[in-house]
This record gives C-alpha cells, structure tokens and sequence, in this order.
C-alpha cells in the first residue's frame, strides 16, 4: 500500500517536472562548456525574467479556472507608455505608478467583463488582447524610445546581481514567488481558488465570493503585466509598442506544462516555477550548442503535448492494471 | 407535402409553436445584427468615399475576406463541440510553403497544389484531433503545443527561404487573380466551402450530432453520439480547411515566406466569436462566423480607407470586438428572461 502512494506522488507531473528540470541541468553541466557557470545562469535567468514574473498571477487565474491571453499586450502597453511618458520628460519615479495604474485599470477590465457581463475569460481576453496592444501602437506609433538613463537599466542588467548570481528581476520574481506559493498553498484564500477552479457553483454555495476573488485575480494579472513592461523595457534598454509579441503563448506554455490543470483547480505553484525554468534552461542550452531558432520552438510544442498526454497515459495504464488485478482477485 | 406545412395549430400545439418562432427569430437576428452592422459600415463608409464601393474596391474586399472566411467555417465547426483550434495560422503557414516548394519552377496544375494543401492540413489536424479526442486532453493546451510544432517544421523547412511569385506557374496565380462575372474564384470558393458546411451542419445527422456535443457533452454521450469520432472529424476538416486556405494563400499572393499568416489564430477566433458562435460550445452558424470575418476585414478596409491612422486599427477593432460579445451576451440575458416571464404568464392562463 504505501509502495502505491509513493509511486504515485512520484507520479506527479510537477514533481516529474522537477526532476526533469534536474536532469537538464545536470546534462548541460556535463555536456556544455559555459553552460554551468554564473555568468551564463545569470544570463539565462534574467532572460526569463518577465515571462516568470507573469506566470504567477497565471497560474492563480488558471488555478481558478480562468485565463487572461491579454498579458503580453498589456507589458507593451506599459512599455510603450513608460517610452512616450519619459520622452516627454516625466521623472521615472512618476512613470512607474502611473504605468502600474494603467496594468490595474486593464486588469479591471478583463476581470469587469467576465466577472460581471458574464463573459468567458478566453474571448474577453482575446478582445483586449488586441485592444492593448493597439493602444500601445496609438501611444507610441512605430517609434523606438532607447534613451533611459543608465542608472535605471543597471537594474536591469544580469552582471548586476544579488549574492553574485541572481540578477535584481530574478530576485524580484523570488520574493513575490515566494508571497504567492504561500497565498496559494497556505491560507484560505489560496484554497477558495482551488475551491473555485473546481466547481465554481459549489464553492459559491459554500460562502466564497467567487466573482470577487476573480476580478482581484484579473486586477493582479494586469498589475504584475503592467510591471514586467517595465522590466523588459529597463532590460533591452528599449521601449517598443511590439515588446514581448506572443509572450502570452510562452506564459501559458510554460504554466500549464508545470502540471496547472487548464480545466481549473489543480496544479501547484512550484510545478509552474519548474515550468519557466525549464522552458529557460532548455532554450539557453540549445542555444549554447548552437540548436537553431526553430528546432527550439519544437522542442516548446513537444515538451506542451506531452505535459499534458504523459499523465494521462499514466494514469491510464494504472487504471487498466488496477482493474485486471482487482479482476484477479 | 403541403399539406404536412398546413397541418398543425392544436390550440395547445400553438402557444409552444409561437414561443418557438420567438426563439427562432433571436437566433436568427444574431446574424441578422452582424450583417446589419456591416451594411451600416459599407454604406457610411460609402458616404464618406464613393471609391470605397468601385468595382475594384469590392474587390478587394472579397479577396480579403476569403481565406479568413474559409478558416472562421473550420474553426467554428471545431468551437461548436466546445474545442478550440489554435494551430490554423501555422497550418496556413505550412500548408502555402509545401505548395510553394511543389509548384515552384515547375508548370504542374493549380489543382495538385489545392489537393496537396488539403492533404498537409488534414493531416495537421488528424494529429491535433487524435490527440484531443482520444487523448482526452484539454484542446487549448494541445492545439498551442501543435502551433509550436507546426510552425517550427515550417520555419526549419523554409529556413529562411522565400517563395517568388516568378517561380509559380501561371495556373496557380490565375486561380487567385482570375474572376467570373467579376466575383473572384476566391470569393466564390469561400462561399461554397460555407454553404457545403452550413448545409451539413443542418441537415445531416453527424452535423447535428456537433451541436449536441458542444451543448452537453455528458447528454451527448448518454445518448450514444461517437463524440470521439465526430470531435476527431471536426479537427480533421478545420485541419483540412486550413490547408486549403494555405493554398490559396500562395495562389492569391505568389510570394511565400515561412511566417505566413503568424497569429491569424487569434484573428480566426475573433472573428468566430464576432460571428455569434459561443466559445462554450454548442450554438452559433457558420454564417455567423463568416459574416463576423467579413466585418472584421471591412474593418480593416474601412479604416484605410477613412484615412484613419493606421496605428488606431487595432485599438479600433480589439475595442469593437468586446462590444460585439458584450452586446450579444446582454440581448440574449434579456431575450431569456423575457421569454421566461412569457412562458409564465401563458401557463398561468392555462
């Protein structure tokens, strides 16, 4: 009996995950010059930095049952008007609240008109997926904004880091991680939103304000967004309305092959943290073996196919082995 | 015949056959709304610039319209059984450049290239359909793992190559130039891929058959519909359609580079729900649909057209796109509670 619970919690996708993770680490060690050392982790963190970021509201929202496809539009919303805002002379230190009120009004938004019109998060947030992106297009037009001092992207950069490894966008991602896996693993907000994902209609009943919950979990979407705008702008040193084109499909990919139950309450923090990570990894050791641009996006497609068949197929063949043994018996 | 037309009006069959007609005719003023609002847009546009209706502007317009149109059918076949498929743009992309690379320096016919774009398409979404069907995994996740996939091999295929419209045969180029009485061969292909799907999903048992599943997939089931096969079907004909669009993609433009139609998925799908077909699965036509993609490519024309800056466009049709889903959900919330209160007061008279 306790050998099949082992089994099983090895079973687990997140904690295969994990130790997939492990196992890419260790073959890039073993098999890439350059791949283990700080300089290049360095480098290969600060480069997944916003995707990371974005991935924790994510997979909060997915985790209750919802998702917001409006997340990479939203980062160059707020890049483009932190752009056109400092090119007309603002203070960086106004740019930021205002940029960060703009990521709370969008998320306010989506979360109004799924929460309150009723409609599904997927179609709203296809809508205002275009409708950011092309307000950043009105507010920057085609130009590029590249003149940030060098005191604000020092920030940004990956030779400038925390405990000589952990550049300050990463250690940032660290800190709120590490707020969010305890709001979603360890209060009773955290397991309203499971309760939600679940079965929204029972948990409802049970006394959770589930529109609530969801219009503060679309607000914090926008916000984090909003905020990984502005680190990718500090980062590339560039303000751009197309900055971070197609990132929601990375955040999605990366979160739901962390083991997120799309269908809403499953999943664990943790397994969506391995699932940027690997998806990190990965790419920065291909790209260190000189694996071209393509075969990489590949490898994404793969690896998203078979997060989501392997532990089906696993549980499917226990199940068939269960049933002939029980059918033994 | 006729006489089964004039058959019934049982006094209780009639209060049902009224409530019925009432129901019908919301669903019908759905797409009855969208065609409303783009004839609005045609004519006020019209009003501000003549040129906008010359034989050449429609056009333009019908040729835009057409591959979309063709892929909003496919997608809303697959969204109708409560799936989604997110890999029609790098379908497009593939499925144009494998022509592209069958027809190029060569004088073979346009019709190997159309049955050879089919081919790549269905075969897509065989993949996508067995893996979702039979996989019984969540359609979203593995339609965007199948868009990675898909759109890798094409760009590590193309890697970096260009197809020139010099190099395709003359056949294949009239096929997206050429025009009958003025309509074009584009035009009038979309509109008979439409009228084949809208007639099978309305008359035809397997057709009926998605309507159910994406309504209730557990009645579905109980009732003994092969939901597997006919999801894994509706995969293979959005594959299929794709495929063909890919085709007529190199037909209409000649020239074929790897990103094609990168992140038409999203487009697809806007127009789908502008279209009236619920993302939930279940109601919704594929008139609908193709009237939504005609709006939005009228969109786009209309605001070139208008002079409109062409950074607004996006703002513009995000901003329209929200108001057509909210509008429809706030009419049909109205249409059933009024229908609720109707059905009420007759009961109460009986």
């Amino acid at each position: 009996m306790s050998t099949k619970s082992d089994l099983s919690r090895f079973l687990r996708w997140d904690v295969a995950v994990g130790i997939l993770l492990v196992a890419v680490f260790a073959t890039g060690a073993g098999t890439t010059e350059g791949f283990a050392t700080t300089g290049n982790l360095s480098f290969a963190l600060n480069d997944i930095a916003e995707v990371a970021i974005i991935a924790l509201p994510m997979t909060l929202l997915v985790v209750a049952g919802e998702i917001d496809l409006s997340v990479a539009s939203m980062l160059g919303l707020a890049s483009a008007v932190s752009g056109k805002l400092w090119e007309s002379g603002w203070a960086f230190e106004t740019i930021v609240p205002v940029v960060l009120a703009i990521g709370v009004v969008g998320g306010l938004l989506n979360g109004w008109l799924v929460t309150r019109v009723g409609l599904p998060s997927l179609a709203v947030t296809i809508g205002t997926l275009t409708l950011y992106r092309g307000l950043a297009s009105v507010a920057l037009g085609s130009n590029a904004v590249t003149d940030f001092p060098e005191t604000y992207a020092r920030w940004t950069s990956d030779t400038n880091t925390v405990l000589g490894f952990l550049p300050y966008p990463f250690a940032l991602f660290i800190v709120l991680a590490a707020v969010t896996g305890v709001v979603l693993h360890a209060t009773g907000f955290g397991r309203s939103l499971f309760a939600t994902g679940a079965q929204e209609e029972a948990a409802y009943f049970s006394g959770i304000r589930v529109k609530r919950i969801k219009l503060l979990l679309f607000v914090l979407t926008g916000l984090l967004s909003a905020f990984a705008g502005i680190v990718f702008t500090l980062r590339y040193g560039s303000a751009r309305a197309d900055n971070g084109q197609g990132f929601e499909m990375l955040v999605i990919a990366s979160v739901l092959l962390g083991g997120v139950d799309f269908d809403g309450g499953k999943g664990t923090l943790g397994g969506a943290i391995a699932g940027v990570l690997l998806i990190g990894l990965l790419k920065n050791l291909l790209i260190l073996n000189d694996v071209a641009n393509e075969v990489q996006v590949i490898v994404t497609g793969l690896l998203l196919v078979a997060s989501v068949l392997t532990p089906r197929v696993i549980a499917a063949a226990l199940e068939r082995r269960h049933r002939r043994a029980a059918a033994a018996v | 015949m006729t006489a089964t037309v004039e058959q019934p009006t049982a006094p209780p069959g009639a209060r049902k056959v009224t409530a019925r007609s009432l129901t019908e005719t919301v669903f019908r003023v759905r797409e009855i709304s969208i065609a409303g609002c783009l004839v609005l847009l045609v004519l006020g546009t019209w009003a501000a610039n003549h040129r906008f209706l010359s034989e050449q502007g429609i056009k333009d317009l019908l040729l835009n319209a057409s591959i979309l149109i063709l892929l909003a059918v496919g997608q809303s076949v697959v969204v109708l059984t409560r799936n989604i498929d997110l890999s029609v743009g790098s379908v497009v992309g593939l499925s144009a450049f494998a022509c592209g690379k069958f027809v190029s320096g060569t004088d073979r016919n346009a019709v190997l290239a159309l049955l050879l774009g089919i081919g790549v398409g269905a075969l897509c979404g065989l993949v996508s359909g067995l893996l979702v069907s039979f996989g019984r995994v969540p359609s979203l996740v593995v339609t965007l793992g199948m868009l990675y996939i898909i759109q890798g091999t094409d760009y590590w295929w193309a890697h970096g190559q260009q197809i020139n419209a010099a190099d395709v045969p003359a056949s294949v180029l009239d096929l997206g130039s050429g025009s009958v009485l003025g309509v074009p061969y584009l035009a009038l292909i979309a509109v008979a891929v439409l009228a084949a799907a809208s007639y099978y999903l309305r008359s035809y048992r397997g057709g009926r058959e998605l309507y159910a599943i994406g309504s209730s997939p557990e009645a579905a089931r109980l009732a003994g519909i092969p939901i597997r096969r006919r999801i894994l079907a509706a995969y293979v004909f959005s594959g299929a359609v794709a495929g063909f669009a890919g085709a007529l993609w190199l037909a209409r433009f000649g020239t074929v580079v790897a990103d094609n139609a990168h992140g038409w998925e999203l487009t697809v799908v806007s127009a789908v729900v502008v279209g009236g077909v619920a993302i939930t699965g279940g109601t919704g036509s594929v008139w609908g649909a193709a009237l939504g993609a005609l709006l939005l490519t009228t969109v786009g024309s209309v605001l070139v057209v208008l002079k409109v800056d062409s950074f607004w466009q996006s703002a513009i049709t995000g901003a329209l796109l929200l108001a057509a889903i909210s509008v429809d959900r706030i009419v049909t919330l109205r249409m059933t509670s009024a229908l609720r209160k109707r059905n009420a007061r007759h009961v109460h008279q009986v």
